[in-house]
């Protein structure tokens, strides 16, 4: 076990580095002269262009610019924004909590209802999976602006139930704001975590070792909870996983929809305006985030399926 | 005293019949093999004693379980059935046990249902564990199933079986899926404790010579009948129904090595298109024109019971 852990997360390391060298690259072969965005868009003197590009490294080679980025990151000083002239720290930590807060909550939002609704489909007969079916299909079909869309106007228009923008003050309230984003965001992922539980309930109740607990005379609720569901488990946590992750990048959209002040919205506007240093921290801060929940599920996937442990050691 | 009867049970799964007329019984304590090719209805008739028939299915006439109509139990009785006094052993080891969780719970589950404490359970599981000839009991309990062998599974699903004394062992094929080593250990160790426990026994298998080692009478079917019963120990020689004597011809170990060995003609017969007479008619070699129109009855001849038309009866009773 202790060996499956540290090799998940060599990998997990190997793969960040791996994203740093990327998202660094991809940023540094982007059109558009820093410089020049650093100079706030005004005519400067050639001395003072200068000056920022010497700053900034701007003229160094490659590998020397990452390692002052890296070197940065590593010893917490991300840089300063480009454009806001905040540190990257600042920024992130203002906002961080928000879209934390949001991802729990719409975690919270896809596993209950997601498998839930997943499990009923699997094992409650033709019409309670019909119906959920097309539930799951409109949800599956709606990409999170529309929903975001139509959220907006059913909840905050018309019946004023939740606020249209912001993102609140004190638990409750941000609970209360971020209600309607955490659904926007929840919807298509929710239908796909449904869909995968039922799957794997169906597959699971055909199984012979479920025919024999069946067998065995075990009440029904048992042979769901402790055979069906049990061994379903693994693979819907392992969607359920990258889902989560994913919506670290899902933030972007529902939290530019709703107004709210987070990471998400951080990154669309600090795309928009060339920043790249924010832009490449928040960047390889979603990796990470991304990385860190898929590891966890391999863990915890691990514990409930000892088989796991070694099955990969070749 | 009869533990499980069959009384003309008929089983249709969409009006296609799987079993046409299974009559058949099972006293206390005693070991019954049923044997037969593939798709002839030996796990089709298993199953309908617990009721585990696939969706769509239909039976009709009656299976009695001591003095219940098995067809007529609510699920609590049912209940009650599957997991006090009948136990199932199934084909498969590595299928029937619950690949993520460990031996333990597995052999425990049951007896917890019941209101077994956990720390008693646990004892009764080392203790059955240890009669069907498991070592290192202590740490099997906690082990999972990818970590025992074949062999080793089987003889934690008899253990399981026997946790609660069943008063009927239903064994479909419980070697089949073993190397051929651990097979006669394994159905040995099952019919020892099952002697022990004073279960009936209802065995499948397609290995003619493994039921009649194991049983006190063996009961052959054919495309979803019961063409013959005879005492095991009769197999041999009192063995007149066609079908059982071409059985009984092709098995290995009846010629000498390099020659060809002797095969039933023509192809199984599914119970769906079965001839309207004698099942068995359209492969049978000494088939007669009153085979094929008029379905034989099982009736006794010498120490059995077969249904052919071409034995001698000494009071020709043809329905």
């Amino acid at each position: 076990m202790i060996w499956f852990v540290a090799r998940k997360l060599g990998g997990m390391l190997a793969t960040v580095a791996v994203a740093s060298v990327v998202i660094f690259g991809a940023l540094y072969l982007a059109p558009g002269d820093p410089a020049s965005i650093l100079a706030g868009g005004h005519e400067v003197t050639p001395a003072t262009m200068a000056a920022i590009r010497a700053q900034y490294h701007l003229d160094d080679p490659f590998w020397v610019q990452y390692g002052h980025w890296l070197g940065g990151l590593l010893t917490g000083d991300p840089g300063t924004s480009m454009v806001l002239k905040e540190p990257v720290t600042t920024l992130i930590s203002s906002r961080i909590g928000t879209t934390a807060l949001l991802v729990a909550y719409a975690s919270v939002v896809i596993l209950v209802i997601g498998v839930v609704s997943g499990v009923l489909a699997g094992a409650a007969g033709k019409v309670v999976d019909g119906a959920l079916t097309v539930v799951t299909t409109i949800l599956m079909a709606a990409p999170a602006f529309v929903a975001a869309i139509l959220l907006i106007w059913i909840f905050a228009t018309k019946l004023s139930w939740f606020p249209v923008f912001g993102s609140g003050e004190g638990f409750g309230d941000r609970i209360h704001h971020l209600t309607l984003p955490a659904l926007a965001l929840s919807g298509g992922y929710l239908a796909y975590v449904s869909r995968i539980t039922r799957t794997e309930v169906r597959a699971e109740l055909a199984a012979d070792h479920v025919a024999a607990a069946r067998a065995r005379g075990l009440p029904r609720l048992a042979v769901l909870r402790r055979h069906v569901l049990r061994n379903a488990a693994p693979p819907i946590l392992a969607v359920s996983g990258v889902t989560v992750a994913g919506l670290f990048a899902g933030t972007a959209v529902a939290e530019q929809a709703f107004g709210v002040s987070g990471l998400g919205s951080l990154l669309v506007q600090s795309a928009a305006r060339q920043d790249l240093v924010v832009v490449q921290v928040l960047s390889l801060l979603l990796v990470a985030a991304f990385l860190v929940v898929n590891m966890l599920v391999d863990v915890l996937n691990a514990v409930l399926d000892p088989r796991l442990l070694t099955e990969r050691t070749a | 005293m009869t533990m499980l009867e069959f009384d003309h049970l008929r089983v249709e799964i969409n009006g296609r019949p799987i079993l046409r007329d299974v009559t058949l019984s099972v006293a206390a304590g005693e070991a019954v093999g049923l044997v037969g090719e593939s798709g002839s209805g030996k796990s089709m008739t298993v199953k309908s004693v617990l009721r585990l028939l696939p969706p769509g299915a239909r039976a009709t006439g009656t299976v009695r379980f001591g003095d219940t109509d098995v067809h007529t139990l609510d699920g609590a009785g049912l209940r009650r059935m599957r997991s006090q006094d009948v136990a199932m052993v199934f084909q498969d080891p590595r299928a029937t046990v619950n690949p993520v969780r460990t031996i333990g719970d597995f052999l425990t589950e049951v007896l917890r249902d019941q209101g077994v404490s956990r720390s008693d359970a646990r004892t009764r599981a080392a203790g059955l564990l240890a009669d069907v000839g498991v070592d290192h009991v202590a740490r099997r309990l906690r082990q999972r199933p990818h970590e025992l062998s074949g062999g080793l599974l089987q003889r934690v699903v008899i253990a399981a079986a026997l946790a609660t004394s069943p008063k009927l062992i239903l064994a479909d094929e419980p070697t089949t899926a073993l190397d051929v080593t651990t097979q006669e250990e394994v159905v040995a160790i099952l019919n020892e404790r099952r002697r022990e426990h004073g279960s009936a026994l209802l065995f499948i298998s397609h290995d003619l010579e493994l039921a009649a080692a194991v049983c006190d009478r063996i009961a052959v079917m054919y495309a979803g009948e019961i063409v013959e019963i005879l005492p095991a120990d009769r197999l041999h020689e009192d063995a007149r129904h066609p079908y059982t004597q071409a059985l009984l011809r092709s098995r290995p170990g009846t010629v000498a090595p390099g020659e060809r060995l002797a095969t039933v003609p023509g192809s199984p017969q599914s119970a769906f298109d079965a001839p309207a007479g004698c099942v068995f008619a359209d492969r049978c070699p000494q088939a007669a024109g009153l085979c094929r129109d008029v379905r034989p009855a099982l009736l006794p001849i010498d120490s059995g019971l077969a249904a052919c038309h071409l034995l001698p009866r000494e009071t020709p009773s043809v329905a």
